[in-house]
């Protein structure tokens, strides 16, 4: 355990050091910055966007606000999963553009909250798959366990947003 | 000393922009002799020189200060009203709104703007009365003034000032024996116009020693007007003693700009301080600019019978909550009675619910201003248009009292202007040109507001040469907007008018060809949820007609199911709703179904398809259609049920998503459910945008 990156949970301020929820897609972790977090909901089922991607599940109603909510297994390409009680949905504060959105992932479960620091992190090889990887931020290993650490201002940015918005316009020009 | 001046500040430039607003109406309106709308003018005019000396806006005030002069002359008719005179002022107003944007954002006003105008208008006091020495520029009326005074005369045409200039230095204890400065400037206001400068270096430098009942200020006081020495003299009757005095007339003082720092230039504008206003401005007016907000304010005056109106319903909604908190506590006291207080109860949500719905609507109603505030660019508009074009333009203007939504209200001013400038630029012919038809030489431009419905509709109306459908056609064929083979109805050649990269004006002027086009403006409308259309009649005239939704965040919906999901479709769109009829339903190309409506083929859409959400199906022999239009196109939904209305309160996907094509938003419905709500152009859009990609 020379290189574990778990450090005194209680002591967030130690020096480059950031701290990450992580969650459980088929068995694999991953972990986006706490900060970002807004809430953690149950699963609900959204109301279903029309001429949207698979993985956009829908939208559905956070106090008031209209929140898109994206299934990180469809994201990926992964097999789906039918969504049941420990289904969660992660709220997070997407920032692109100079613009704040809120966005709900589908994800299997919530699972830690750990401290990396950024000496921790690896630079993501090259996958090799059609899958970009320019959304993973690095690779870290916490208690011998493998963790993806996600940029979600890429991963949920304007890419994501803006897919078919073209076609979209074109046809309505 | 550092008091915070900003928001004095802040509420005298937004005064000032209103008192412009109103002088630039009143000088449109203006006609010779006209001496009631010629006082309005004078008195903006010297409310915001008043306003601005008290700021330190010293180039304003002395820029407005020529204005007054003149107008001034006006109204005592020694200036005749003509349409230079209107121009210049005209000019002096756009300056005066460059030097007050000046010193609300910071930045330079054009100074040399600002000296040429002023010059003009120097100029023209000087024309009128040209026997006249600078002393006596503007002799007033009267002439029942004591001329006994040994300064009172030299060299005025007719013996009489135009106004006292008082030295007016109480001593300490002048406050002690109950006299008020103010009170006694009040008094002197009352006589004539009156500007006060206060000479504060008699104060102490330090609060040491200071006592605070004496009196350390001096004033220098400027009374305009045909108000007798004697008058002034019985107003300091009392003070006599205790000050020093000293009563002359104007233009005589040779000491008046050096002894008395901040006082007002000669009206001549010869005295030794006429130094380019734009100098001046950057010097007096940079620590308030500094102070003010770069930005322009989002405040918005409300008329206050609005407010009052939801005090008054708040106070109603407290009652009928007191009600209901009351009801269920006795529910709890006596089971046995439970019956009638269910009656009660029920009669008290009805109420709570009536007092939420007036709630809404008159919180909604605060959003809401009259459309004038947009309209009221237009006059000036038209009047410099028309005399840039050497056209004949008679403006009208109807339904400005109508109320449309703030935010919607913001985002209409460009597109109105785009419009009422292509009517009058393209639309209304040369005067010979019309007289050669037949037609009147002053061509009319007609602006009308009404409610119609839910919505708002703006329609601007010409009566010039309208439009050339062939020469749109063949500009649409070139632009590819058109296959040479299509031969679209006269009606719908129109409209491409709207399409990017169209203009059909032969030769390309300076007012409207901008680049900013038809489509621009029609792309404003759409995104404020609205429409626009267009009418034209070779030789007759156009009616651009915009439709604007009421208020950008509620409308009226009807709910409707469609495969298992909620949508809201606007009650305004709806043209009717109803089962079908075997023989009416028909089929083209095998895929494609059509609905006969009377005499109307209305193409039937497969919500769930065409938003990717099912297989498509076979239209059955028996559906519910809702039938609805926007933009002039029909389309007929096939739904499974229709639920109820309600009002929604719209809320936009693109808060944390993006425009979704096929929707104008989503609503929470009252199970906390997100319904889409349906966007019927779009539909229509999508409906022959997707046959095509299809084929």
């Amino acid at each position: 355990m020379a290189n574990d990156a778990t450090q005194s949970i209680q002591d967030p301020a130690t020096a480059g050091e950031d701290q990450y929820l992580t969650f459980i897609l088929a068995d694999e972790e991953y972990g986006v910055d706490i900060l970002r977090v807004q809430e953690i909901k149950g699963w609900e089922r959204p109301t279903p966007l029309p001429n949207t991607p698979d993985y956009i599940r829908g939208v559905i109603n956070v106090r008031g606000m209209i929140v898109p909510i994206i299934d990180m297994r469809l994201r990926f390409g992964m097999e789906p999963l039918e969504y049941g009680p420990t289904t969660v949905v992660i709220m997070l504060r997407v920032i692109s553009e100079d613009r704040e959105r809120v966005m709900g992932i589908v994800v299997d479960a919530v699972s830690e909250v750990y401290s990396i620091g950024d000496d921790n992190l690896q630079p993501a090889p090259d996958f090799g798959t059609r899958i970009g990887i320019d959304f993973v931020r690095g690779l870290a290993t916490v208690e011998e366990k493998m963790i993806l650490v996600l940029d979600i201002d890429t991963l949920l940015g304007p890419g994501l947003i803006a897919s078919e918005d073209a076609i979209q316009e074109g046809q309505s020009a | 000393m550092s008091m915070d001046m900003s928001q004095f500040t802040e509420a005298f430039l937004e005064e000032s922009f209103e008192g412009l607003e109103h002088m630039e109406t009143e000088l449109l309106a203006l006609n010779a002799g006209d001496e009631e709308t010629l006082h309005t003018i004078f008195r903006a005019a010297h409310s915001i020189k008043g306003g601005a000396g008290t700021f330190g806006f010293s180039a304003i005030s002395e820029f407005t200060h020529g204005m007054e002069t003149l107008l001034d002359r006006m109204r005592n008719g020694q200036q005749e009203t003509t349409p230079e005179i209107v121009n210049l002022l005209l000019r002096a107003v756009d300056v005066l709104r460059g030097q007050l944007q000046a010193a609300r954002d910071g930045g330079e006003a054009d100074p040399a703007e600002a000296a040429e105008v002023r010059a003009l208008i120097e100029a023209t006091l000087g024309d009128a009365a040209p026997d006249a020495t600078p002393d006596a520029l503007a002799p007033t009326v009267g002439g029942n003034v004591d001329g006994s005074g040994p300064e009172n005369g030299p060299g005025d045409s007719d013996g009489t000032p135009r106004g006292w200039r008082i030295h007016f230095r109480p001593h300490a204890d002048l406050l002690r024996t109950g006299n008020d400065p103010l009170r006694m400037f009040e008094v002197l206001e009352e006589l004539g116009e009156l500007t006060v400068h206060c000479d504060a270096e008699g104060l102490p430098a330090t609060l040491e020693g200071y006592d605070p009942e004496a009196s350390y200020l001096a004033w220098t006081l400027e009374l305009r007007g045909d108000a007798d020495r004697a008058d002034i003299e019985e107003v300091f009757e009392w003070v006599e003693d205790e000050c020093d005095l000293t009563i002359e007339p104007l233009e005589t003082a040779g000491d008046s700009t050096g002894a008395h720092p901040p006082a007002d230039p000669a009206p001549d504008g010869s005295g030794p301080e006429s130094t380019p206003p734009g100098g001046e401005d950057s010097a007096a007016g940079a620590p308030a600019r500094a102070a003010s907000k770069p930005t322009e304010s989002s405040s918005m005056r409300v008329n206050a019978a609005k407010i009052d109106a939801l005090i008054d319903m708040v106070g109603e909604l407290v009652i009928t909550q007191s009600m209901l908190t009351d009801i269920s506590e006795q529910m709890e006291e006596d089971p046995s009675r439970v019956e009638q207080q269910i009656e009660r109860l029920r009669s008290g949500l009805a109420e709570l619910e009536r007092n939420t719905r007036e709630l809404q609507e008159s919180v909604m109603g605060i959003r809401m201003v009259p459309i004038a505030q947009v309209f009221n660019r237009f006059p000036r508009l038209v009047h410099d248009l028309s005399g840039q074009l050497g056209k004949q333009i008679d403006l009208q203007m109807e339904g400005e009292l109508t109320e449309i939504d703030k935010t919607v209200l913001e985002h209409l001013g460009d597109p109105l202007v785009h419009l009422v400038r292509n009517a009058i630029d393209h639309g209304i012919e040369m005067p010979d040109e019309r007289s050669a038809a037949g037609k009147d030489p002053t061509g009319r431009v007609t602006l009308e507001a009404y409610h119609r419905g839910g919505n708002v509709v703006i329609e601007i109306r010409d009566d010039g040469r309208g439009m050339n459908s062939d020469r749109i056609l063949e500009k649409a064929r070139a632009a590819g907007l058109l296959r040479p083979d299509q031969n679209p109805e006269p009606h719908e050649i129109l409209q491409y008018i709207f399409e990017p990269g169209l203009s059909t004006a032969d030769q390309v002027s300076d007012l409207s060809g901008r680049g900013v086009g038809m489509d621009v403006v029609k792309k404003n409308i759409r995104g404020l949820g609205g429409n626009i259309e267009l009418h034209s009649e070779p030789g007759r005239g156009s009616r651009v007609t915009i439709r604007l939704p009421l208020t950008l965040s509620i409308m009226d919906g009807q709910l409707l199911k469609i495969h298992d999901e909620t949508f809201v479709i606007p009650l305004i769109a709806i043209v009717e709703s109803l089962q079908t009829e075997p023989e009416n339903v028909k089929q083209a190309f095998g895929k494609l179904p059509l609905y006969r409506l009377r005499d109307e083929y209305i193409p039937v859409v497969d919500l769930a398809a065409l938003f990717g959400q099912a297989e498509p199906s076979p239209m059955p022999d028996r559906a519910l259609l809702v039938v609805a239009e926007a933009d002039n196109q029909r389309v007929a939904l096939r739904v499974d049920d229709l639920l109820g209305q309600q009002q929604v309160v719209i809320k936009t996907l693109e808060t944390n998503f993006r425009r979704v094509p096929g929707t104008a938003g989503a609503t929470i419905l009252g199970d906390g459910q997100v319904a889409l709500i349906l966007d019927v152009a779009g539909i229509a859009r999508m409906t022959s945008g997707r046959d095509t990609r299809a084929a």
